[in-house]
């Protein structure tokens, strides 16, 4: 086990980054152009960097394996972003920001980085409104904001329920004007399936073009990674159905560190799968708990319908355990409560896998238009997804994994630990600790996009001005290629009995059982026996039909899930050794008398950062040490 | 309930085209459309035969990427509802259901129910957007933007980009893509600088990949986000005003 050093910046933490843009190398603009830079993933972080990097008068080659580099799936994100501008008035500083964003994330993330999210975040709305962005505004003319959990100021901005389109089209556009000047290579339908390294540098990436087939070498002084989480390890989840880790998962084979994998968060508010085939599932805003009461009858084998439960028989779990948060009670413990609800037997709907929430009370007090002006969107969803009128029966809801706050490990710079790959967005690990907050995901993809990696990637390409890229023809690009290929090879070649999506939708049973919302050591034991086994299974017995010279998507998803088995076994290991709750990671062994997560600062106030030691071997366990010098550690309690 | 599907099968862009004729049998109502063909394919791969290939990714109506003609409708039969979100309680049992991809020539076909819609980029990139470097902003609230402005911006904004529109025309144009996107801007006053400029070009990649507009309106219709066609004739004003202005400066 090795001390990763973050490189953090000695001074106090609000000078940091100032001094530090100071200290580090600068290219200058006439030299720019001579550095090649490899940006994966077109989404709010890459969107933004490639774009960034083009303006500066980098070489930039983009990379998406959608059709266009508008469809990332940051596209989804509905609230809003936050920024620090303290537009009302209400007492909003960088400092609050921070501090909000660190006991958000349970003390579990580190505070320079998170110091300088906030000190960016008023540049990032800045640069959106001039971008044309239409956020949404006041009378007046000036841009309106609302408030989200786990911050008592508004501070969100947004665009009607639409956010993660508006943000992700400005990036898009911003790009789209670099494609057009010529500073930026954009490759669409191109997945990354491999990162080569020469001489312990990143120096490039292998591709297969989902259309024809062809598989491409590209070089580059450096390589970013904006290629988002992982949460579809579990199947179903609010992902959208091509969102993948692999990109990230080659680089850790490849020797970047993997960071705190089992932080994973699940939303309490998401449409509970209707049937087997089920897809994804589908957010509801968790505005709508202002309103709504969530319960569950007592009785497991209620029979009566719903309307005809009296209220003695109904139990309003949340209300009664959270008093004074009640059903504003945080993700997190919403989540787990519902979990506990259900597991007992409670749970209602057809497949008696959702709890309700229920609007009755609200539209008795407030009237159904008014539930309808607030709410009418989300009713309307909801009725088309379900059939269902939520202003006669109860909405079911149950909680849905949705992101991932682990992801590659990233020092100061954002560089992993291979020199000259970094991992920017929902891909790296840094900035949510153990959780994430509303509306934190679409600032922190554009912090490193737009303000941070294109700065402190200057520090890594200056000392190299003059040295040509790796040459595709080198012998490592050779092996990389190879290593593609035979994997293409050896999955249409195994001509098993079971689809690419029967075996991921195993694997994700597995993972929700046992490295969902509750894990204990035992069930955490028996998927790293079970992931093995299936794994294995999928290797001989997997069906890929068609060729590798045409649009295939089994083809596509057998590699995706393969990289899934390999990271979900690695997940479990590491909520296996993390032996407290902290945020997302709640250990059952690790509570209080009352059922509340029990974080031990003593023993794990640290990032485990995993070393891939080999398919055969067990990784390797690193460790960066958290250190506070800012705030205090402190207990979140809801009571 | 079961259905009768009669899908467009392609093997390339080049390859020739035919409807083979497959069973969904035992579809919940409660079941979306894409996992009613996700079991289908599921079926076909049973049977050892390549599974349809179709569009699809976020699957909640927002990314753009899923769009078929469902019995000759862009997007199915149901009013601002993307394929993604039509839901299988729009069917009854024993319904026939043709499938076929988006019908333009703009959007070339890449296998079975999958096009290129490339061309839509290149319109974005001919000046759908606004030039501003990164870190040169000034404050978001130095400009005071009105809230119908902003309001009618983000109207506009609402393009998921899914080329129903150009699909439903009997041209295969895209003017209410290309409206949509370059009135965003137009609207706003961060987009004025480059107004005519963005109108001008933008129409005139525009068509370079498609047809002309005759005035239809079946894009509103079809449009899943029911963005208006107004768009259009903001648009051409804008590009008649363009011509006279741009070649002023010239």
């Amino acid at each position: 086990m090795t001390v990763l050093d973050a490189k953090v910046p000695s001074g106090p933490i609000e000078t940091k980054w100032e001094h530090h843009k100071f200290d580090m190398k600068l290219v200058a603009p006439n030299n720019k152009r001579k550095f090649e830079i490899i940006v994966v993933g077109t989404g709010l972080a890459g969107a933004s960097a490639a774009a960034t990097l083009g303006e500066l008068g980098y070489r930039v080659k983009a990379f998406t394996y959608h059709d266009s580099a508008r469809r990332a799936h940051s596209i989804s994100a509905q609230g809003g972003i936050n920024a620090a501008k303290d537009y009302h008035g209400e007492g909003d500083s960088i400092y609050r920001l921070f501090y909000d964003t660190v006991k958000g994330g349970d003390y579990r993330s580190r505070e320079a980085n998170v110091y300088r999210l906030a000190e960016v975040s008023n540049h990032i709305i800045d640069q959106c409104v001039a971008q044309g962005v239409p956020f949404a505004r006041e009378y007046g003319g000036l841009l309106d904001n609302r408030s989200f959990g786990g911050a008592q100021v508004r501070r969100t901005f947004y665009a009607r329920g639409q956010t993660g389109q508006q943000l992700l089209l400005g990036a898009y556009q911003a790009l789209a004007r670099q494609v057009k000047a010529g500073t930026v290579e954009l490759h669409t339908n191109a997945e990354m399936l491999e990162l080569v390294v020469a001489d312990g540098r990143a120096v490039g990436i292998i591709t297969r073009d989902l259309i024809t087939g062809r598989i491409e070498r590209h070089s580059a002084h450096a390589v970013v990674l904006g290629t988002g989480g992982y949460a579809n390890v579990f199947y179903l989840s609010t992902m959208a159905m091509t969102s993948n880790a692999t990109a990230a998962w080659r680089a850790h084979r490849k020797g970047a560190f993997f960071a705190n994998p089992c932080y994973t968060q699940i939303h309490p508010t998401a449409i509970p799968s209707s049937d087997e085939f089920q897809s994804k599932l589908t957010l509801m805003s968790e505005s709508l708990r202002n309103d709504g009461r969530i319960w569950v009858p007592k009785d497991p084998d209620e029979s009566r319908p719903v309307a005809q439960i009296p209220e003695e028989d109904r139990d309003y779990y949340l209300e009664r355990k959270y008093p004074s948060y009640g059903n504003l009670a945080p993700r997190d413990i919403s989540s787990r409560a519902a979990k506990v609800s259900v597991d007992r037997g409670q749970g209602v709907g057809p497949l008696k896998n959702g709890v309700y929430l229920d609007f009755a009370d609200a539209i008795a007090r407030l009237g159904r238009d008014a539930v309808a002006a607030k709410y009418g969107n989300l009713f309307d969803m909801y009725a088309s997804i379900t059939g269902e009128d939520a202003y006669q029966i109860p909405m079911r809801i149950y909680p849905a994994p949705h992101y991932t706050m682990g992801g590659l490990w990233v020092d100061y710079h954002l560089q992993t630990t291979i020199p000259g790959l970094f991992s920017i967005g929902e891909a790296n690990y840094s900035d949510h600790g153990a959780n994430r907050l509303g509306a934190s995901a679409l600032m922190q993809g554009l912090a490193d996009g737009y303000f941070v990696l294109p700065y402190t990637i200057g520090d890594y390409l200056a000392p190299m001005l003059g040295q040509p890229k790796v040459d595709t023809s080198a012998g490592e690009f050779d092996a990389a290629e190879a290593e593609v290929r035979g994997r293409v090879e050896h999955y249409l070649g195994v001509q098993g009995t079971r689809s690419v999506d029967w075996f991921h939708r195993e694997l994700g049973k597995i993972m929700w059982d046992y490295c969902g919302m509750g894990r204990n050591k035992a069930g955490l034991e028996k998927a790293l026996s079970e992931i093995p086994a299936l794994r294995a299974e999928f290797e001989s017995d997997v069906r890929v039909l068609g060729g590798a010279e045409s649009l295939n998507s089994s083809l596509e998803k057998v590699g995706r899930v393969a990289d899934f088995f390999e990271l979900g076994e690695l997940m479990c290991r590491d909520a296996l050794v993390r032996e407290e709750s902290c945020g997302g990671h709640f250990r059952e062994e690790h509570q209080t008398e009352d059922g509340e997560a029990l974080r031990d600062d003593e023993n794990f106030a640290h990032v485990t950062a995993w070393e891939w030691s080999g398919a055969s071997g067990a990784p390797t366990e690193h460790r960066e040490q958290l250190e506070f010098e800012t705030l205090e550690l402190t207990t979140r309690s809801y009571k | 309930m079961n259905l009768t599907l009669r899908v467009w099968r392609q093997a390339g862009p080049d390859a020739p085209g035919r409807f083979e004729t497959y069973r969904a049998t035992d579809v919940s109502p409660d079941s979306s459309f894409l996992e009613m063909l996700d079991a289908v394919n599921e079926e076909l791969i049973g049977d050892n035969e390549e599974p349809i290939e179709f569009m699809h990714d976020c699957r909640e109506g927002i990314c753009g990427t899923c769009g078929m003609m469902i019995n000759g409708q862009a997007h199915g039969p149901r009013a601002e509802t993307a394929t993604c979100q039509l839901h299988m309680r729009s069917f009854s049992d024993g319904d026939e259901i043709v499938l076929e991809p988006w019908r333009a020539a703009g959007f070339p076909i890449v296998k079975d129910l999958v096009v290129d819609r490339a061309a839509f980029d290149r319109i974005i990139e001919a000046g759908g957007y606004i030039t501003v470097d990164t870190g040169s902003a000034p404050d978001a609230n130095l400009i005071p933007i009105e809230k119908d402005a902003a309001d009618l911006a983000m109207d506009a904004a609402a393009c998921i980009g899914c080329g129903a529109c150009v699909a439903a025309c009997p041209n295969g144009a895209a003017q209410l893509f290309t409206s949509a996107k370059m009135q965003q801007l137009n609207l706003l006053p961060q987009g004025q600088p480059e107004r005519y400029q963005r109108a001008e070009s933008m129409v005139e990649v525009m068509e370079e990949h498609f047809g002309s507009c005759t005035n239809m309106g079946e894009c509103e219709a079809a449009c899943p986000k029911g963005i208006s066609i107004d768009f259009i004739a903001m648009m051409n004003k804008d590009y008649r005003k363009a011509k006279f202005k741009n070649r002023r400066t010239a």
